[in-house]
C-alpha cells in the first residue's frame, strides 16, 4: 500500500502521542511517498507539501491495530466482506487488521494467505492474514508454518476452537520458535463447554443456561505458559482473555521471561455476564461475558501493562443468526467502530487510564505481539499510517449507520466520549468525519 | 425458558388452600432445579411472601450457585436434612434425557432423593407433597406417596384451571 506518487500531507497542530518514540507533545508530522518524513515541532517543517491537515485539537496517533478480526472472507461474505470489513476498521480508526482464519474454507495454505492479500479483495486498510495453526483447524496435523510465514501470514491460530492436545501445541509452538512465530490459542477446554452460551454465575442459573466456568478458560492458558516457559524462543499470544485466573497464568510467564502477550477486547472491560439481561444475544460471544470481579481483574491489568493489546474480535453475524434462541444464536459482536470510544469512555474517563497508555494499546502493543515492523509508531521511515481522533467528542453510537454488513453489536445507541477524526493509510486519507 | 409464572402461582393457591398462610411456612423443593422453570419461579414467588425455601438435590441439579436465585435460600444435598420439620415438599419431574452427558446415575438419584414414606416421616405430620406433574411413580417418588394421604398433587393439577381463568381474565381487562 505503500506508492509513489500519493500527494505529501502535512499534519499541523496536533498533539502527538507516540507511544513507541515517547512523545506526548504538540507536533507536526509530515507523510511523504507513503511513509512518516518528519515529526517536529509545531511550524517547523518547511518547504513545499501537496496538502495540509488542520489537526487543531486532536490526538495524532500511529495507525491503530487490531489483532483480531474476523471478516468472514473466503466463504462467508453474506456476514462482511474485506472490503465491508476494512472500510468499518477505518471508521474506527484501524490501520491495519489481522483476520482470523475460521473461514469457508478454513485459511490454512498459503494459497488462500495470498488470496486474503490480494488487492482484488478491496481492503482500505493493510491486511494481515493469521492462518491456521493445524490443517483444517481440526486440532490433528499442524500445519506448513513456513510457507504460511512466506505467504504473508504473520502467526497462525485455530481461533473459534482451541489446541486442546499437549503434543500438537507443543509442537506448534516448537515450530513458531523455529520460525519466530506467534501461535495464538483461543483458551477454552472445550471439554468443559459443550453447549454452553454463556459465563456460569449467578446470571446463567437463573437464565436456566448451561454454562462455561471461568476455569475452562483458565485451564488451557495456564498448561500453555508451561509451555512456553519450556520451549526456548517459542512465542505464546493468548486470544481475548477475559478472566482473572487466566491472567495470573499470563503474569507468571512474563515474569518467568517467557514470550507471552496477551490481548484484551473491549466488551471484556466494558460489560458482565449479568448485562445478558433477557436472552440478548448481541450479549453473547466466546469468551462470553465473565463476572464483574473478572472486570475488575482485567481494568486492573490494561493499567499495569500486563495486557500487552486491545483487539475488537470483530465477528459479524447476518440478522437470522442472532435472532434467534440464545442457545441457538452464533456466538459474537461487532467491534471495530466502538473500540477507541469505549476505551476512552471506560478506561481513560471512568478508570483514569492515561491516554498514553490507551494508545499505546491500540498501536506499539499490537505492533510488537506480531512483530509489524514499521507500524505502530511515527517514528522517521514508518509506513505513513496516521490515526487522528478527538478524544473529547461527544456522540451517540447509531449501529444502522455501521460501515460493517452487519448490526449485531450490543452499543447501539450508547452515548460515547471520543471519536476517530481521520484515518490515513499509507500516507491516503481512507475515513474522514464528514 | 427459564419461569413458570402460572405455575408458581397455581402452587401458591394449593399451598394456601391447604395452609393458613405463607408466613413462618417451611418448604423444600426437591429435584432438577436447574433445568425447570417451575422451581425458579417459585423461589421468586414463595420467597416474596415469607416462606423459608431450602432446595435439595445432587450438585449438577442444585449446584451451589442456586441459592443466588432468590434471598434466603438454602442449598443443602441431604433429603434427611431437606425434610426435616418442612410443611411442603414440592418434587420435580427428573427427564431421563437430561441426564444425558451429565455425571448422575438414576439409580443413584433414587437411592439418594426418591421421596418415599419413610423420608416422609422426617417432615411435619401435616406436610403436604406437592409435584407440578406428570409423575413418574417409582423414579422422584413412590406410588405410596403419589397417592398416599398427604399427597395434594390431583388437587394442585384441579387449581391449575381456576387460576389459569383468573390470569385469562385479569390480561383481558375482565377481572373485578
Amino acid at each position: 500500500m505503500t506508492a509513489k506518487g500519493i500527494p505529501s500531507l502535512l499534519i499541523k497542530g496536533g498533539q502527538v502521542i507516540d507511544p513507541a518514540a515517547k512523545i506526548n507533545a504538540p507536533m507536526d508530522v509530515l507523510l511523504r511517498d507513503g511513509r512518516v518524513a518528519e515529526v517536529a515541532l509545531p511550524s517547523k517543517i518547511r518547504g513545499g507539501v501537496d496538502e495540509k491537515f488542520d489537526a487543531r485539537g486532536l490526538i495524532v496517533a500511529p495507525g491503530f491495530i487490531d489483532l483480531h478480526v474476523h471478516l468472514r472472507e473466503p466463504g462467508q461474505n453474506y456476514k462482511e466482506t474485506i472490503a465491508s470489513g476494512t472500510t468499518a476498521a477505518a471508521a474506527g480508526g484501524f490501520t491495519s487488521v489481522c483476520t482470523m482464519p475460521n473461514t469457508l474454507p478454513v485459511v490454512d495454505t498459503a494459497e488462500w494467505v495470498s488470496w486474503l492479500r490480494n488487492p482484488e479483495r478491496g481492503a482500505v486498510v493493510n491486511v494481515f492474514p493469521i492462518a491456521a495453526a493445524t490443517r483444517g483447524s481440526r486440532g490433528g496435523t499442524v500445519t506448513d508454518f513456513s510457507a504460511l510465514q512466506r505467504a504473508g501470514a504473520v502467526a497462525v491460530t485455530d481461533d473459534g476452537k482451541p489446541i486442546l492436545d499437549d503434543d500438537v501445541m507443543r509442537m506448534a509452538l516448537l515450530l513458531g520458535a523455529e520460525l519466530n512465530f506467534p501461535v495464538v490459542q483461543h483458551a477454552e477446554d472445550t471439554r468443559l463447554t459443550e453447549n454452553c452460551s454463556m459465563n456460569a454465575g449467578p446470571t446463567s442459573f437463573r437464565l436456566g443456561l448451561r454454562a462455561m466456568p471461568a476455569f475452562a478458560e483458565a485451564a488451557i492458558v495456564d498448561r500453555d505458559v508451561t509451555l512456553a516457559q519450556q520451549i526456548r524462543e517459542s512465542r505464546l499470544h493468548v486470544a481475548h482473555l477475559s478472566t482473572s485466573d487466566a491472567l495470573k497464568a499470563v503474569r507468571r510467564g512474563k515474569r518467568a521471561r517467557a514470550r507471552v502477550t496477551c490481548e484484551v477486547t473491549p466488551h471484556h472491560f466494558t460489560l458482565i455476564d449479568e448485562n445478558v439481561g433477557e436472552y440478548d444475544t448481541n450479549f453473547k460471544m466466546n469468551p462470553p461475558l465473565r463476572s464483574a470481579a473478572d472486570l475488575e481483574a482485567i481494568l486492573v491489568a490494561l493499567g499495569d501493562g500486563t495486557v500487552d493489546a486491545i483487539a475488537t474480535d470483530h465477528a459479524p453475524h447476518a440478522a437470522h443468526e442472532k435472532e434467534v434462541e440464545f442457545e441457538r444464536a452464533a456466538f459474537g459482536i461487532t467491534g471495530l467502530e466502538t473500540a477507541l470510544a469505549l476505551a476512552i469512555t471506560k478506561l481513560h474517563r471512568e478508570h483514569r487510564i492515561p491516554l498514553v497508555r490507551i494508545v499505546e494499546l491500540f498501536t506499539s502493543g499490537p505492533a510488537r505481539v506480531f512483530d509489524l515492523h514499521g507500524r505502530g509508531s511515527l517514528a522517521r521511515g514508518s509506513f505513513a499510517d496516521v490515526t487522528i481522533f478527538d478524544s473529547k467528542k461527544r456522540w451517540t453510537f447509531d449501529a444502522a449507520k455501521s460501515h460493517s454488513m452487519s448490526r449485531n453489536t450490543p452499543f447501539d445507541g450508547w452515548q460515547f466520549t471520543g471519536k476517530v477524526v481521520a484515518t490515513i493509510v499509507g500516507g491516503e486519507i481512507v475515513h474522514q468525519e464528514g | 425458558m427459564h419461569e413458570h409464572p402460572s405455575q408458581a402461582l397455581l402452587d401458591a393457591v394449593t399451598i394456601l388452600k391447604h395452609k393458613k398462610s405463607f408466613r413462618g411456612l417451611q418448604a423444600t423443593i426437591i429435584g432438577d432445579i436447574f433445568h425447570s422453570r417451575v422451581a425458579r419461579s417459585a423461589c421468586h414467588l414463595l420467597t416474596r411472601f415469607g416462606v423459608k425455601l431450602t432446595l435439595c438435590g445432587p450438585p449438577e441439579f442444585v449446584p451451589d450457585v442456586a441459592a443466588t436465585l432468590a434471598p434466603g435460600l438454602r442449598v443443602t444435598r441431604h433429603i434427611e436434612d431437606a425434610l426435616r420439620g418442612t410443611d411442603v415438599i414440592m418434587l420435580l419431574r427428573v427427564q431421563k434425557e437430561r441426564l444425558a452427558g451429565q455425571k448422575i446415575r438414576l439409580q443413584d438419584y433414587i437411592a439418594r432423593y426418591q421421596m418415599t414414606a419413610a423420608r416422609l416421616k422426617l417432615a411435619k405430620r401435616d406436610a403436604i407433597v406437592m409435584h407440578p406433574g406428570p409423575i413418574i411413580r417409582g423414579l422422584e417418588l413412590t406410588a405410596e406417596v403419589a397417592d398416599g394421604p398427604q399427597s395434594v398433587i390431583v388437587d394442585e393439577v384441579h387449581n391449575g384451571v381456576p387460576t389459569r381463568m383468573a390470569i385469562l381474565a385479569r390480561a383481558l381487562g375482565k377481572a373485578r
